[in-house]
């Protein structure tokens, strides 16, 4: 048997082992690359592999053992050989350079430039996997970020070190949301060192094209790195695209004291490329084929959000997904709901009566939102209100059930004003403009117009003071 | 035993590893791998492999790495210094792991559990030379203001004679503070600390029957569907239904003498506003600070997904040690799918044969196994102790006939379903009265009559007669409207719409309302059945339903879980009198 020091010098070899040439892989699957009679490589290691006619990909150990090491490659496996595929394995897990010089490129998802400027430069070398945060570290998050968004800062509200996801579907006006919130977000008594990470997986073309334009009128765009991986890349590339960005939106935040808004468009697009790789390697499939780990990856990428005390950046999180079939209950939409801090839920309905953001905000939530409102943060009565509206409007939809069977006609007078709010409420409190952006006042204001519409023996959880000072006003 | 190698990495594959070259590891034993010193465990022996869950990042881990076998099972330290700290999922303190490697959680740590250079004072409570046996307490400490840390005899030591013990002074948990002589002459020497494998529950002498509820000071709990101290529960919910405010509130305000808190697989914001709030929260009860009695466990969801499996044993062992000293436990598992997820992902990754979605076919023995770890029992030492487990579900798309939800519900005996529409129209807690259901009700109808003069199990029985009928109801409304039912049945819709917003809603965040005692809850209920049986007779009599709700103590009723303080108690007692007379006064201008 080998004794410590023995295995001590085995590790050494392997670091002269490293970088080594192999030649000669045992099977091509997909994006998934079997070598044989490699010295002993480590789970995780970063490979770099040698394409027949010389050129270089990037890749990772998957699964490791004395017999066959399994490499997926991240920019596919195109043209690669049996005979004629190399393979670097180096010895060290999969980094990434960063810098502050990324802000205002175009990269593709491994962070290499896409946008024909020129090779992208890091200072810093950091583990694109990430390490968790120890929960004893983190701050809890309690600054209000105004998006000038009247449903989401009145009913969500969106806490800086949060991550909330918007839950969209196919058509749905999620993306002209997420540039409309990445231009006007705002915490509002400090000018934070703003920035933004948006990574976009398997979008189209003119998906990106589309934000890329918006920040550029906008002029933020010297703030933002994007990260690329579209719908005509390879899908591998997908699953490794939220983790660089993820690496990058850390470094800006812990390390130069940035707040970091991370935009990540689609994660569906990103599961679905977990999944594919799975079912190439024969595993265990869980809920529709999704492997059995997808929480804990996806755990992997929304956990990397938050604050730490005594740094001053943070990371917010913003990530889109569709809903396949606008079901809330799909495994993505699902376990995304229970690793994030609430969700923003589109209806396709309310986009069809022309509403703009087409919210929904009762089952929309902001698990945040408790602590950072109210007085010192956004307006005393905000809290009651926001409860009052949500019960007012769930309300609402009892009725309009009750008016589809009977008739709005035979209604009773008081649900005739619940229609009525109910109405104001989407047409005026919800639905707003593009480019309209509403101050916090602005917003809780509209809502007590809103509540207007009712008597105000209706309003039981606002207290008498507060119904003193606003209501009818 | 002395650290040895047992074997070498054959194969890894995410966090379970095949180990080639088995010496002589057993099957549980803590394993530390490579020279990086990861943590890991047997769970299985095969042809001179052994499978090897990690519970680290598996990262860099190579073929042929060497592994070292601890020579026991994975366990958890214990003694005093518990309360207090917060744990990852295998006893790490997590606020050494800061110390030691900064915000982010590096590998291959290992720290005490307990502080082994703190001095406590220590108190014999025994004399050299009495034989004791396993279990029985010999002496005490004050850990925290509120908790009296018990030192027993090791169950491992049936009987002895206690040949030394230390006197009255302060020691280290490292120092020896007795000698026993066993049955076959062998002297031990103890400390205060002792360890316990965490899969192997802790010996006890008996169960008893349960009769006394665990107090939550939440009303929809405590009156209608209450749970009973060494009970278990599971609290199912789809996300954002409320199932980690139940639990915090639950945590903050339940009567047990030891809180242990384990988030497993949740979310590091949400553990660190539990490690930010319970310090500053007081314990209605004895005014002291509700850390003092709390022992936290945070796996949060981006870490290592075998410790995940492990935080749930990790907590109960724990539990099972205060219980042990006759304490009241109450241990809250927040989420128990996190768990059984954590279960299926290692199984995938051993290439078990699946059963029902993917999870392995032994997951109901284990859910079974957990849950029978709780009880009201005889301890070895004679005291009365128990463990209650509080169970949160994530059933995926809040469908509860998945299997984890369908599985626990054979294992636990109530039940506390989360609705969403009750979460979106913002009604918390979201239990709903409707799927909901205990089977404590006869265990601690007798505790609970006691507290209510008698009426509790009457009342309860009333009360959800009507909520029973009020679905009948809703369902005509929803056909022909409200103005076609007669005054008395649109009074029962009024009542039951009054009993949601005024009883079964608690605001956790309102400093009056989040804890309810008994005697407020009695009351409460009892003003309310008033307000039915005499709004009842008046409408009888004539008297329009309108005229009655709008009665101004029907106003004050609603508020009063707000308004009324928990020393001012007879204020409800007020308002059901001027409720009583004014009615009286409206329905004698019908009569006439």
């Amino acid at each position: 048997m080998k004794t410590k020091t023995e295995s001590l010098m085995a590790q050494s070899d392997r670091k002269l082992l490293s970088g080594r040439e192999y030649r000669g892989a045992s099977r091509i699957d997909g994006p998934l690359v079997y070598m044989r009679n490699t010295h002993p490589v480590g789970f995780g290691e970063l490979v770099e592999v040698v394409t027949p006619d010389g050129a270089r990909r990037s890749g990772q150990v998957l699964d490791t053992s004395d017999e066959v090491v399994v490499v997926q490659v991240f920019e596919g496996t195109d043209s690669l050989t049996l005979p004629g595929t190399g393979m670097r394995f180096m010895g060290e897990p999969l980094t990434l350079p960063v810098s502050e010089q990324m802000l205002g490129r175009v990269m593709d998802g491994l962070g290499k430039s896409r946008d024909g400027s020129g090779a992208v430069h890091g200072f810093a070398e950091r583990d694109v996997n990430g390490v968790p945060i120890n929960p004893t570290a983190r701050e809890y998050p309690r600054d209000f970020i105004q998006t000038g968004i009247s449903v989401i800062d009145g009913m969500t509200t969106l806490i800086q070190g949060q991550k909330l996801p918007i839950f969209s579907g196919n058509g749905l006006d999620h993306n002209q949301l997420a540039a409309q919130i990445a231009r006007q977000a705002k915490v509002r008594g400090s000018e934070g060192d703003f920035c933004i990470v948006f990574a976009a997986m398997g979008v189209k073309h003119d998906v990106a094209r589309f934000f890329t334009n918006s920040f550029e009128e906008t002029g933020v765009l010297d703030n933002v790195a994007l990260f690329l991986s579209l719908a005509d890349d390879p899908s591998i590339e997908r699953t490794i695209t939220p983790k660089t960005a993820l690496t990058l939106a850390e470094y800006l935040a812990f390390d130069k004291g940035k707040q970091v808004l991370v935009i990540m468009t689609d994660m569906t697009n990103y599961c679905e490329s977990l999944r594919e790789i799975g079912t190439m390697r024969g595993e265990i499939p869980s809920r529709k084929g999704y492997p059995g780990y997808l929480y804990s990856n996806l755990a992997e990428i929304y956990e990397r959000s938050g604050k730490i005390s005594g740094r001053a950046g943070s990371i917010t999180q913003l990530p889109i997904l569709s809903m396949p079939n606008d079901d809330i209950s799909h495994p993505v939409p699902d376990l995304t709901g229970y690793i994030t801090e609430g969700q923003i839920v589109f209806e396709r309905g309310m986009q069809a009566r022309g509403i703009y953001p087409p919210i929904n905000c009762l089952p929309s939530l902001s698990r945040l939102m408790k602590d950072g409102i109210g007085e010192g943060m956004t307006r005393d009565d905000h809290p009651h209100l926001a409860n009052q509206l949500f019960a007012s409007y769930s309300h609402v939809k009892d009725v309009q059930n009750l008016a589809s069977v009977i008739g709005e006609e035979e209604l009773t007078t008081l649900d005739q004003q619940y229609l009525e709010f109910g109405n104001f409420f989407e047409k005026r409190f919800v639905n707003q403009g593009f480019d309209e952006d509403r101050s916090i006042e602005q917003t809780l204001d509209l809502g007590w117009e809103a509540l207007g519409k009712l008597p105000s023996e209706e309003l039981q959880r606002l207290s008498d003071e507060e119904i003193a000072e606003h209501y009818g006003r | 035993m002395k650290e040895r190698i047992i074997g070498r990495v054959k194969r890894v594959n995410g966090p379970v590893l095949i180990i080639k070259d088995i010496t002589d590891a057993m099957m549980m034993e803590m394993v530390r791998i490579g020279e990086q010193h990861l943590v890991g465990e047997v769970v299985k022996l095969y042809d001179g492999l052994a499978t090897v869950q990690v519970y680290e990042d598996a990262t860099g881990i190579c073929p042929g790495d060497n592994v070292y076998g601890s020579g026991m099972s994975l366990s958890v330290e214990l003694g005093p210094g518990l309360i207090g700290t917060i744990y990852d999922g295998i006893q790490r303190p997590l606020e050494k792991l800061m110390e030691a490697s900064g915000a982010f959680i590096s590998r291959g740590l290992s720290y005490d559990a307990v502080d082994h250079g703190k001095k406590w004072e220590f108190t014999p409570v025994i004399e050299a030379g009495a034989s004791v046996h396993a279990g029985m307490v010999i002496a005490s400490v004050e850990e925290t203001s509120r908790v009296q840390h018990r030192i027993i005899i090791p169950p491992q030591y049936q009987s002895a004679t206690l040949s030394e013990i230390a006197p009255s002074g302060s020691y280290t948990v490292e120092d020896v503070i007795a000698t026993l002589v066993l049955p076959d002459g062998r002297q031990q020497k103890l400390t205060m600390l002792q360890k316990w494998p965490i899969r192997l529950p802790r010996p006890v002498s008996s169960r008893l029957a349960l009769k006394q509820p665990l107090v939550t000071g939440l009303r929809v709990i405590d009156t209608l569907f209450p749970l009973a101290k060494g009970g278990t529960v599971a609290i199912p919910g789809g996300f954002g239904t409320g199932k980690t405010m139940t639990q915090h509130s639950i945590a903050q305000w339940c009567d047990a003498d030891i809180i242990v808190y384990i988030g497993c697989g949740e979310r590091g914001n949400e553990m660190t506003d539990v490690l930010r709030e319970f310090p500053l929260l007081v314990d209605p009860r004895t005014g002291q600070s509700l850390m003092e009695r709390t022992i936290l466990i945070a796996n949060t969801s981006n870490m290592p997904v075998s410790a995940r499996e492990a935080s749930i044993y990790t907590g109960i062992t724990m539990a099972e040690y205060y219980r042990d000293q006759g304490y009241h436990v109450a241990i809250m598992a927040d989420s128990t799918s996190r768990w059984a997820e954590a279960l299926r992902e290692l199984s995938g990754r051993m290439e078990e044969m699946p059963a029902e979605e993917g999870f392995p076919a032994y997951l109901p023995t284990r859910i079974a196994q957990f849950y029978e770890r709780a009880g009201y029992m005889r301890n070895l030492s004679g005291s009365d102790g128990s463990v209650s487990i509080i169970g949160a579900v994530s059933p995926p798309g809040g469908d509860f006939s998945e299997p984890v939800t369908q599985h626990t519900k054979r294992f636990v005996r109530c039940f506390w379903g989360l609705d969403r529409q009750l979460a979106s129209s913002r009604h918390y807690p979201a239990i709903s009265w409707l799927d909901s259901y205990s089977e404590y009700l006869s265990d601690v109808k007798q505790w609970w009559n006691d507290h209510s003069e008698g009426a509790w199990h009457e009342n309860r029985l009333r009360i959800m007669d009507l909520l029973q009928k009020e679905v009948r109801l809703q369902q005509i409304v929803k056909l022909v409207g409200p103005d076609a039912l007669p005054d008395t049945q649109n009074f029962i819709l009024e009542v039951c719409s009054l009993f949601k917003t005024a009883f079964l809603q608690q605001n956790a965040f309102d400093e009056v309302d989040r804890y309810c005692s008994v005697e407020k809850q009695v009351k409460m209920l009892s003003v309310i059945l008033a307000y039915y049986e005499k709004g009842l007779e008046a409408i009888n009599k004539g008297v329009p339903m309108v005229k009655v709700r709008r009665l101004r103590a029907v106003q004050e009723m609603a508020r009063m879980r707000l308004t009324v303080k928990g020393d001012e108690l007879e204020t409800i007692d007020k308002i059901q009198l001027r409720l009583e007379r004014s009615i009286d006064q409206i329905g004698g201008i019908y009569e006439n």
